[in-house]
């Protein structure tokens, strides 16, 4: 393939596609020039992966066209894309994990008769495209056994095998550890040296300045620029993602923090099959303070969370954890919840929420067997009139909408949903809440009507450990933050004084300076 | 969803049943619109056609109340049948082993034997899900072969009257047997074996009404079925409520005995049960899974085997085994209710039949 | 005279095993494609009585299998499409074509003999060889390598395990399932027109007697693999032969011996002896993204 070819080669022109009512593309148009690497960047539901999955067949688009290397094709399906050159590796990996390496690879593309595959031949292959790139990894392996970062490889290959010209990676690094990170750059680079040209769909603006040529960015489905890497920084980038300037404005008072209310000695968690995400972890939240775990996703904050609210089997938990002074660590998560621990969890819909549920049944989630919801401690019988009047009421008070009680909770919004989830938890009321990503998902209202709600309960006493992805959002309400790497506390810092740059070093698992 | 959206689906199941069943009819050389006038019509004369259907009714009221439970909580127990098998040898030796109690304490004693026999019999499967993670369909049909097989066992070898050709045990004691209605009901005859367990399966659609709606268990077991994952989170143990929830099941399917063995055949014989575990099916199924539409759909099927016998007496070619047949489709209809959806231009979201555990 | 009983014994238990395998394989390409088929019982009995009656009408053996054949497809299909098309759960699905093959002989029977559930007798020269039991030994390694050798098994392994990569690599998921649904129903009625003009020599009223269902279990119990399969085909086929030839004999009841596939089927799913894993996507409606 020659690299000089002036046609670029992937062009979007007005591409335009709607999701039932939502505009996920409106005139999308973008060139992508062979033998470089291209960002699209934007925030979560900008459109940039549904854009990418236009050019590569899975969507069709309402309008526009795709034009590959200067011509424009009809893409029916991936398939189409594939014989074009074109391939992809989804932001979940698209592998059969009971299957070898090189059954994964050569699936749908099988070399020999169809009555005898020929995985030897498929092998050697393999073996050699590893070693153009940079891939390591074994084709006989299955996959189940090989680490996150491998099974990325595997893809890379899956579409290199397909003779793919043009790769699109959707995200990338989410789920890599910084290592990981550092060695998929080194591929990346090494095939733009080959002559493949890359997309990578990504929303962070440090992994864009480090490793791409070039960038567009995408905001509420349309392209807002185009710049060359060179000629831009974070700041100018951040601003075109977010329209505005983007440093979140949390008005709040200094803590007052009081007596301490969770105490974590020494706190590890194995996942099922008996690998360690989380060790040695102590921390102490104390009454009106917020402590904020920052970190790279997957790095052990789901699974501390967790282990707080009682959601992970005794079994799997070491260490010590104590609440008011009393020790927890065995408790379930209903004694858990009926000594003042409240949760707003990360996964709404399937961890929050029963979405077949009405609204006022899901107003008593957690506390369906106490008071209110029974009219006597002990009680079998629910009080349907006290639970309505009392949803009607949480409903009013979270600005939840539409506030009809008897509504299926799977016909509101995510941020009504999340509205709902926050509110439940906040009037239990809590001594302490455990909050996870409080925000993903949520339009700009809600996120701020949240995060006031979070401070003021904070004020009225109660203690909040708070987990977030979103680095901004933690600095702008933690009083305390703690920086969580590979399952472990990386260290402490005082949001109002650490910069970017400190933490990204602490989520990186780099050294603290001091 | 409105009161006609939630009958439009199981209606049009039925009814295109009823089209497939004519054409089969047809084909066979009868006429359907005659079959189907004896298969419905016979069930409501007064009193042979209403008590007969109603007795009929009876267990596929109890075991639709049991799918309809399990369901609930996320689960498909395939083994109503293994249960009242199960439920109604406990029954029939608590009726042969105690004949001399008064009857105050036998027909409890016996109805405990009924419901518990039932409800150990659908734990172990819930036991073997929540704690192995064993799937409850492959459980519970073997159950459902060991259960006939051990009750088989017992029966040929230790409760079988000498020289019996017929697998079934001796009589249970005269002060084991429930009324049967006619005792109480002017121009019901006591020929009719309608008894007091229909009286007790109406109690029970009320109970399992009241349990799963109105209480804070069925609360915790719907949310179970309907998103384990969010139940967990509340505090809610799924284990306990899959064993909960087939245990109940269970114990309603074993209530089956004793319509049957205290009410009409007084004795356990192997063989007695019609399928009523699998119609149970098709009748939760078609009833959605609401005590009230069980009921209707319990009625529906009690008039069609009643009116069955009638089709195979007076059609020419036809034999009640059609019953069977239109059974089967109508569970085939309702389950693949897209089918209707995509015709009517899908409406509403996808209703989930089961939630995962 | 011991010896004997014990060749007998083989014999026999190799006769009683050829259906079960022959279901067995059967659902494993269904399961392994991800649909669960506990229609295996319907499907059966959908063969033995097609191949009776018309071998009865046809005069031969073979005519009666090709027509139990496409009649187990036909059958096989309509489990396919309510679970794929109209996403209809699998076990419901499969339910209500074992009552209705419960159901449909006996209505047909009854019009065309006039009997309420049996077929007419078949002369011996009506019934099939030994075809049977050697092609359903013959068609353990035939799977084994399709499975693990041919495109086709690669991709059917991949679509019951995970639909969306095999969807994602361009392999069309529906159709790998229709297909492995109808090679389950043609295998079964195989099984089950063995059953009525090989074992037997007419169809009886549910004369399968719950076969599918330990086909099914022979399935659980060799992990969904085939050469396991027959092994565990083999044991409850022993088991039966034991359990009729000691009826009458001894005094220990068959029932004790006819719960044993039962009984193991359960022990395995629970993992008391080895772990028994299921195609991840078994059970799983999938919609194909495109």
């Amino acid at each position: 393939m020659t690299t000089t070819a002036p046609r670029p080669m992937l062009e979007l022109r007005e591409i335009t596609k709607r999701f039932g009512g939502v505009l996920a593309n409106d005139r999308v148009s973008l060139k992508i020039a062979p033998g470089t690497i291209h960002a699209v960047v934007g925030e979560n539901g900008a459109g940039k992966s549904t854009a990418m999955r236009i050019a590569y067949g899975f969507y069709g688009a309402d309008s526009g066209e795709v034009a590959i290397d200067g011509e424009v094709r009809r893409l029916a399906s991936p398939e189409d894309a594939i014989r074009l050159g074109v391939g992809m590796v989804h932001q979940h990996f698209m592998l059969v994990d009971t299957m070898t390496v090189a059954e994964n690879i050569v699936l749908g593309a099988e070399p020999g008769s169809p009555f005898a595959l020929d995985l030897a031949g498929a092998e050697g292959r393999i073996r050699a495209l590893s070693q153009d790139f940079g891939l390591a990894v074994d084709p006989r392996a299955v996959v189940e056994t090989l680490s996150v970062g491998e099974q990325q490889r595997v893809e890379l290959l899956k579409a290199l095998y397909r003779e793919a010209r043009l790769l699109i990676l959707d995200e990338p690094t989410a789920v890599l550890t910084p290592l990981d990170v550092a060695g998929l750059f080194k591929v990346l680079s090494r095939m733009r040296e080959q002559g493949k040209t890359v997309v990578i769909i990504t929303h962070k603006l440090s992994e864009v300045l480090a490793i791409s040529d070039r960038v567009t960015v995408m905001r509420d489905g349309r392209v807002v620029g185009q710049v060359e890497t060179r000629a831009t920084s974070a700041a100018e980038l951040a601003r075109l993602m977010v329209g505005r300037d983007v440093l979140l404005r949390v008005t709040k008072g200094p803590a007052r923090p009081r007596e301490t209310v969770l105490a974590v000695r020494d706190l590890g968690v194995r996942s099922a099959d008996g690998s360690p995400r989380l060790a040695g972890v102590s921390l102490v939240v104390r009454a009106g303070e917020i402590v904020g775990i920052a970190g790279v996703e997957g790095n052990g904050q789901t699974e501390l969370v967790e282990a707080l609210a009682g959601l992970v089997p005794r079994e799997r938990v070491d260490g010590r954890i104590e609440l008011a002074g009393m020790e927890i660590t065995g408790l379930s998560a209903r004694e858990r919840k009926e000594r003042g621990i409240a949760h707003i969890p990360e996964d709404r819909q399937r961890r929050g929420l029963v979405l077949d549920f009405d609204l006022a049944e899901n107003s008593i989630l957690g506390v369906h067997d106490r008071p209110p919801a029974v009219s006597r401690p002990r009680g079998v019988w629910l009080d349907r009139p006290a639970i309505l009047a009392r949803a009607a009421r949480l409903l009013a008070d979270f600005d939840v909408r539409p506030a009809d009680p008897t509504l299926p909770a799977r016909a509101l919004s995510g941020g009504n949903q999340q509205k709902l989830v926050a509110g439940r938890e906040m009037t239990l009321p809590p001594r302490l809440l455990l909050v996870a990503q409080p925000t993903r998902g949520v339009d700009i209202g809600a996120i701020e009507f949240l995060h006031r709600q979070l401070i003021a309960l904070r004020d009225a006493g109660c203690a909040i450990l708070l987990v977030s992805a979103e680095l901004e959002e933690v600095t702008a309400l933690a009083d305390r933050l703690l920086v969580l790497h590979q399952g472990r506390i990386a260290g402490e810092v005082d949001p109002a004084a650490v910069s970017a740059e400190e933490i990204g070093l602490l989520m990186t698992g780099g050294q603290r300076a001091a | 969803m409105s009161i006609f959206r939630r009958l439009l689906f199981p209606l049009l199941a039925v009814l295109a049943a009823f089209v497939v069943g004519g054409i089969l009819v047809a084909l066979i050389g009868d006429d359907p619109i005659e079959t189907y006038q004896l298969l419905l019509g016979s069930a409501v004369s007064w009193p042979d056609g209403i008590g007969y259907t109603l007795f009929y009714a009876t267990p596929l009221i109890f075991t639709g109340l049991a799918v309809a439970v399990a369901l609930r909580a996320g689960l498909l127990n395939i083994g109503a049948e293994g249960q009242l098998y199960a439920a109604a040898f406990v029954t029939a030796w608590a009726g042969i082993t105690f004949p001399h109690l008064s009857p105050w304490l036998l027909i409890p004693l016996a109805c405990l034997g009924a419901v518990g026999g039932g409800a150990a019999w659908g734990a172990v499967p819930g036991v073997l899900k929540a704690r192995f993670g064993a799937h409850e369909v492959i459980t519970t049909i073997m159950m459902n072969f060991i259960a006939v097989a051990l009750a088989g066992y017992y029966t040929q070898y230790h409760y079988k009257k000498p020289g019996d050709p017929i697998l079934q045990t001796v009589e249970i004691g005269t002060n084991a047997r429930v009324a049967r209605l006619g005792r109480y009901l002017p121009g019901l005859p006591e020929r009719i074996p309608l008894n007091v367990g229909f009286l007790l399966a109406l109690a029970a659609c009320l109970g399992v009404y009241l349990f799963l709606w109105k209480t804070k268990w069925g609360y915790a077991l719907r949310a179970t079925g309907a998103n384990p994952r969010a139940a967990q989170y509340g505090g809610i143990s799924t284990g306990k409520q899959v064993v909960t929830a087939m245990a109940v099941s269970g114990g309603l399917a074993g209530m089956v005995a004793i319509n049957e063995v205290l009410g009409y055949r007084y004795r356990y014989y192997d063989g007695f049960s019609a399928g009523y575990g699998f119609t149970g099916i098709a009748v939760a199924l078609l009833g959605r899974n609401h005590p009230a539409g069980v009921l209707a759909a319990a009625l529906f099927f009690g008039a069609l085997l009643r009116g069955g016998l009638f089709v195979d007496i007076f059609t020419e070619h036809v034999s009640k085994d059609l019953v069977q047949v239109l059974q089967a489709v109508i569970i085939l209809f309702v389950a693949a209710e897209e089918l209707f959806r995509r015709g009517a231009g899908r409406f509403g979201g996808i209703g989930r039949l089961r939630g995962k555990v | 005279m011991r010896d004997l009983f014990r060749i007998e014994l083989l014999f026999s238990a190799i006769r009683l095993t050829t259906p079960l395998l022959l279901a067995a394989l059967g659902g494993l390409y269904s399961e392994r494609s991800g649909v669960i088929n506990i229609a295996l019982e319907g499907l059966m009995l959908a063969g033995a009585f097609t191949a009776a009656v018309v071998t009865h009408f046809a005069g031969s053996p073979w005519v009666g299998l090709l027509a139990a054949v496409a009649a187990g497809v036909v059958v096989a299909l309509l489990h396919a499409v309510a679970c794929i098309r109209y996403r209809a759960d699998q076990v419901v699905s499969g339910t209500a074509i074992n009552i209705l093959f419960l159901g449909m002989p006996a209505l047909l029977s009854g019009a065309f003999f006039a009997s309420n559930g049996a077929t007419p007798q078949l002369a011996k020269t009506q019934l099939l060889p030994v075809a049977p039991i050697v092609l359903a030994f013959a068609l353990v390694p035939v799977t084994w390598y399709v499975l693990y050798r041919t495109r086709f098994g690669l991709r059917l392994r991949a679509v019951g395990e995970n639909p969306e990569a095999a969807d994602t690599a361009g392999i069309g998921v529906a159709r790998m399932r229709y297909l492995a649904v109808a090679i389950s129903g043609a295998l079964a009625a195989i099984g089950g027109a063995y059953l009525s003009t090989g074992q037997s020599s007419l169809f009886t009223r549910n004369m399968s007697a719950g076969r599918g269902f330990i086909a099914l279990a022979a399935l659980i119990f060799g992990k969904w693999r085939p050469v396991q399969t027959m092994l565990a085909c083999l044991l409850f086929g022993l088991a039966e032969a034991l359990s009729i030839q000691m009826q009458g004999v001894t005094r220990v009841p068959v029932q004790f011996i006819q719960i044993i596939p039962y009984v193991l089927t359960i022990v395995v799913l629970a993992g008391f002896i080895g772990h028994s894993r299921a195609p991840r996507a078994l059970g799983l409606p999938y919609e194909e993204k495109r």
